[in-house]
């Protein structure tokens, strides 16, 4: 049981509410640094600040309100116009205050208290940045002025305008009950006239609804807030209903009852409509993940010493919640990608022709059932051939496949595993880490992703996913008189091989079966022999069954018993005990309430080696071929080697950068080892050291974690780096050590999974706090 | 005061054993299970629990017993574990038994093999023994290779 069932409901209402709005803070903060007078903005931003302050007060979270108090005094200050034109600085000094705020949070949610980090530095630079600018006061005033005067009349007309416009009421009367409210009656304007007459109560009731609305104040009334448990339970009860409907609806049909058959044709009608209606509660405008990018392109920018101006179109498109979870990473990764390699530095820029400040757009939109998702910078390009030398060289290609390979085949290259984007020498782009995990994790879900380029001019990132992934299109097949069920996305043909049509039927290459198909070879994999590594029957000279599927790729004939029939299904995932079968990637229940499993196109072609051997043709290494299962709870992790011959384990999402630094890079700051990177002081630890393993061998080359944000990273010191891995960690044993999570076997090896969180946290406590003021300052 | 606690019982190759009543959440008769190739031979296979899918295991085969007989339908009990609900497939449905918690006692070290760790104890019954199972270790198969 976690800790947050212990808290109360009041609590954690105030925790989800305060993270919300801490996202929004996020955002806004930075549309502010570029529009400082927008008033409306600075009143929603100080709104957030003051709720948070207002509520932890109350629930007595005395820290956390003292470091918001602040903030409030400095944005009010920033409000009415005393601050003059907020610099970076502001930006940063408040997007610390958002940092210290949200960590507070967390503490609250797993401890229940505040924690007893020290936020004194925090206050202390926003007590500073509370001195007034002078300088530019004076400009700035009539802006805010006028801005302010114009919102006000727009936002809230008075009721007795209202009534006049309305028709409800005589203006007369208005100016007559305003006479009297003035003349010092304590009652709403409303309530006068009522009293006096002059209109009912109804019209009152309208007026104020409509300056509500105006207010925006509207919107809190037509929503309300749901569980997200409750959701996947009516979307199950729904699936299930379909299912009862497609049994009642065969039923119907084989019976002349006119009545029955009338109720079960509205039963179809209400079950689809009540369908599509539970799935869009599902639905998420894709502006619910790209709210963090504003944040993550000016942290990034700041750091890099770039202009970047990111554009967001179409956020209003929206997915299904579980992609919306399963693209959030993948799409912060290409966006960091894009700010970091793809737009070039000012100065480069403008030699090149180009504006100074370089632009990065997000665009999403819905096509064909699909919502296409582009990102795209206007930066320096990918050069194919450039690339194409560096797979050379990096032993993914051969020279001769190289040199064969097409432009745009070349571009691709980016998504190989252990291809590294940046030509940099500083090793500045990590290891290539990221773009072959950003292809898996969305081929995992359905989708494609497509890489353009124009060298000089920018890249475009394009990619392609379904709109939900629980229900799908299948086909059901029968194999061992049992049915599965195989995504439709995967398939791409179905083959009858009839035994009269003559012809060579089956053939082997060596032991491997293929199928002349229009002339080329399609490898074949039977369904039968998949499950049970017994002899293929004999089916080689009669009839059989085709279905040509593609997985990452590549194509393959799977052959079995019967070909169904295609049907909507309802996804559900495998239990623990089924998550070791790799070519099943959840289950679903038929019309006849009986349970089909659905076949893994992925992992049964990797099950048969048909993507290992095709990959190794092409010289790509296996990782890059997914060991795909659309389950949640699978983890990236990134695997070390530290001490003799111990394996540990960092969940990738929490790994900033990979980097090997010389032995002779170290330069030494107090007792500490630190190494200039980016133009900033990187502390190193040791983490050999750090888990009581001892010191690290002296290798020349140091390869090192960096954990953290930009500006405000440390580095591990770890003896190997081995491998990403992407994996569903059980961890075995809980671990008593500090700084472990507990085991889990990984590639078939112990590795401990770290908590890396809580190793910084005890090695480099100041890390927390100090450095993103210590760049503003 | 002695301190009473409930079982459901169940029948395993004659043995009897119980499950802690409160973890138990529903008993149904024997259901077509969708067997899953490749997967653990404890596993026998998926049910359909009113929309949800329920893996099913086999207790005899967990437990190290003989298989039961063809023509034998086993009985769904369905219990709650950490990782949601899992069927366990037994022969026959007993009562649902109060044992007083003196009767109880811990496993001679004679037991041996997966048994030793999947049964808590025994209580001493009137007529025979009640073996407790440890349910949520029963459902954990990472630890049976």
């Amino acid at each position: 049981m976690s800790n947050a069932d212990g808290l109360d409901d009041i609590v954690k209402e105030f925790l989800v509410e305060s993270y919300e709005g801490l996202d929004q803070l996020d955002q806004d903060l930075v549309i502010l640094e570029h529009s400082y007078s927008d008033q409306q903005l600075l009143a929603r931003i100080f709104r957030s600040v003051h709720t948070v302050k207002g509520t932890c007060g109350f629930l007595g979270f005395s820290k956390l309100e003292s470091v918001t108090h602040v903030g409030e005094n400095l944005l009010a200050k920033l409000r009415d116009g005393e601050l003059g034109v907020p610099g970076p600085e502001l930006t940063t000094g408040l997007l610390t205050l958002v940092d210290a705020i949200r960590q507070m949070l967390g503490f609250i949610e797993t401890t229940g208290a505040e924690g007893d980090m020290d936020y004194s530095e925090v206050v202390a630079e926003l007590t500073r940045l509370l001195e007034p600018n002078e300088a530019v006061i004076v400009t700035n005033v009539p802006v805010v002025a006028a801005t302010k005067k114009k919102r006000a009349r727009k936002a809230s007309r008075p009721v007795g305008e209202l009534l006049v416009e309305a028709g409800r009421a005589d203006a007369a009367d208005v100016s007559a009950a305003l006479q009297e409210q003035r003349g010092g009656r304590p009652d709403p304007l409303g309530a006068i006239l009522v009293d006096r007459a002059a209109v009912d109560s109804a019209a009152v009731h309208d007026a104020l609804e409509t300056q509500q609305e105006a207010r925006g104040g509207g919107l809190s009334d037509s929503n309300i807030r749901v569980d997200v448990g409750l959701l996947d339970k009516l979307m199950t009860l729904v699936g299930e209903l379909v299912l009862v409907r497609n049994q009642i609806l065969q039923h119907a049909n084989s019976t002349q009852q006119p009545t029955l058959n009338a109720a079960s044709q509205r039963l179809n009608l209400l079950t689809t409509e009540l369908q599509e209606g539970v799935m869009k509660t599902r639905m998420q405008p894709i502006g619910n993940i790209w709210s963090k990018l504003p944040r993550v392109v000016r942290d990034l920018a700041r750091q890099c010493d770039k202009q970047i101006r990111l554009e967001m179109e179409g956020s209003e498109t929206e997915l299904d919640k579980t992609i919306i979870e399963a693209i959030k990473d993948p799409l912060t990764h290409i966006v960091r990608n894009a700010a970091d390699h793809g737009v070039e530095t000012p100065a480069e820029r403008k030699a090149a022709g180009k504006a100074t400040e370089g632009r990065l757009l997000l665009r999403a939109f819905h096509e064909g059932g699909q919502v296409n998702i582009e990102i795209s910078d206007d930066g320096r390009g990918l050069n194919p051939e450039r690339l194409r030398q560096k797979a050379v060289e990096k032993g993914l290609v051969t020279a001769e496949q190289a040199s064969k390979m097409s432009d745009r085949e070349s571009l691709n290259l980016v998504f190989a595993a252990g291809f590294s984007t940046a030509p940099k020498v500083t090793n500045i782009s990590g290891r290539g880490v990221g773009m072959d995990v950003v292809k898996t994790n969305i081929e995992r879900i359905g989708g494609v992703v497509d890489v353009q380029s124009n060298l000089g001019a920018g890249t475009t990132l394009k990619i392609k996913i379904p709109l939900t992934l629980a229900i799908i299109p299948a086909l059901v097949v029968t194999t061992c008189e049992s049915r599965y069920a195989i995504p439709q996305v995967n398939l791409v043909e179905l083959v009858r091989r009839d035994s009269r049509d003559g012809g060579p039927g089956v053939e082997m290459i060596h032991g491997a079966p293929v199928y002349r198909l229009r002339g080329n070879l399609l490898p074949l994999v039977f369904l039968r022999t998949a499950f049970d590594a017994a002899a293929p029957d004999s089916t080689m000279d009669e009839s059989f069954n085709i279905v040509v599927l593609q997985a990452d790729g590549r194509t393959f004939g799977l052959v079995v018993d019967e070909i169904n029939d295609t049907e909507e299904i309802v996804v559900k995932p495998l239990s623990k005990h089924l998550q070791g079968v790799p070519i099943f990637s959840g289950a679903t229940i038929m019309g006849d309430g009986r349970v089909a499993l659905i076949l893994d196109t992925l992992g049964l072609a990797k099950r048969a080696n048909v993507i290992s051997e095709a990959a190794k043709e092409h010289g790509i290494s296996e990782a890059h071929a997914a060991t795909g299962n659309p389950t949640t709870d699978r983890q990236t992790l990134l695997i070390c080697g530290t001490g003799d011959e111990r394996r540990v384990a960092i969940p990738l999402s929490s790994v900033a950068r990979l980097e090997k630094f010389e032995r002779r890079q170290l330069e030494l700051s107090g007792s500490a080892e630190v190494v200039q990177y980016r133009d900033q002081i990187l502390p190193l630890l040791d983490l050999s050291s750090l888990l009581g393993l001892g010191c690290t061998s002296s290798q020349e080359t140091l390869s090192v974690v960096v954990y953290g944000t930009p500006g405000n990273c440390i580095g591990l010191v770890v003896d190997r780096i081995l491998d990403i891995v992407e994996e569903r960690v059980s961890l075995e044993a809980a671990s008593t050590r500090e700084g472990v999570l507990g085991s889990a076997v990984v590639q078939q090896r112990v590795t401990d999974i770290l908590d890396i969180a809580a190793i910084v946290e005890n090695a480099a406590p100041w890390l927390f706090q100090t450095s993103t003021l210590s760049e503003a300052a | 005061m002695a301190t009473t606690q409930q079982y459901c019982t169940f029948t395993l190759d004659g043995l009897l054993v119980g499950i802690e009543v409160s973890r138990v959440q529903e008993i149904i008769r024997y259901q077509v299970t969708t067997p899953v190739p490749l997967a653990h031979p404890v596993v026998r296979g998926l049910i359909n629990l009113r929309g949800q899918i329920v893996t099913a295991l086999d207790l005899r085969q967990r437990l190290g017993l003989p298989e039961r007989q063809p023509d034998a339908l086993p009985t769904n009990v369905v219990v709650l574990t950490a990782d949601g609900a899992v069927s366990f497939l037994v022969d026959e449905i007993g009562d649902v038994v109060e044992v007083d918690e003196s009767t109880f006692e811990t496993p001679p070290e004679t037991l041996r093999g997966v048994a030793r760790q999947l049964i808590v104890g025994a209580h001493k019954l009137d007529a025979s023994l009640l073996m407790v199972l440890d349910a949520e270790r029963a459902a954990n198969l990472r630890e049976v290779a």
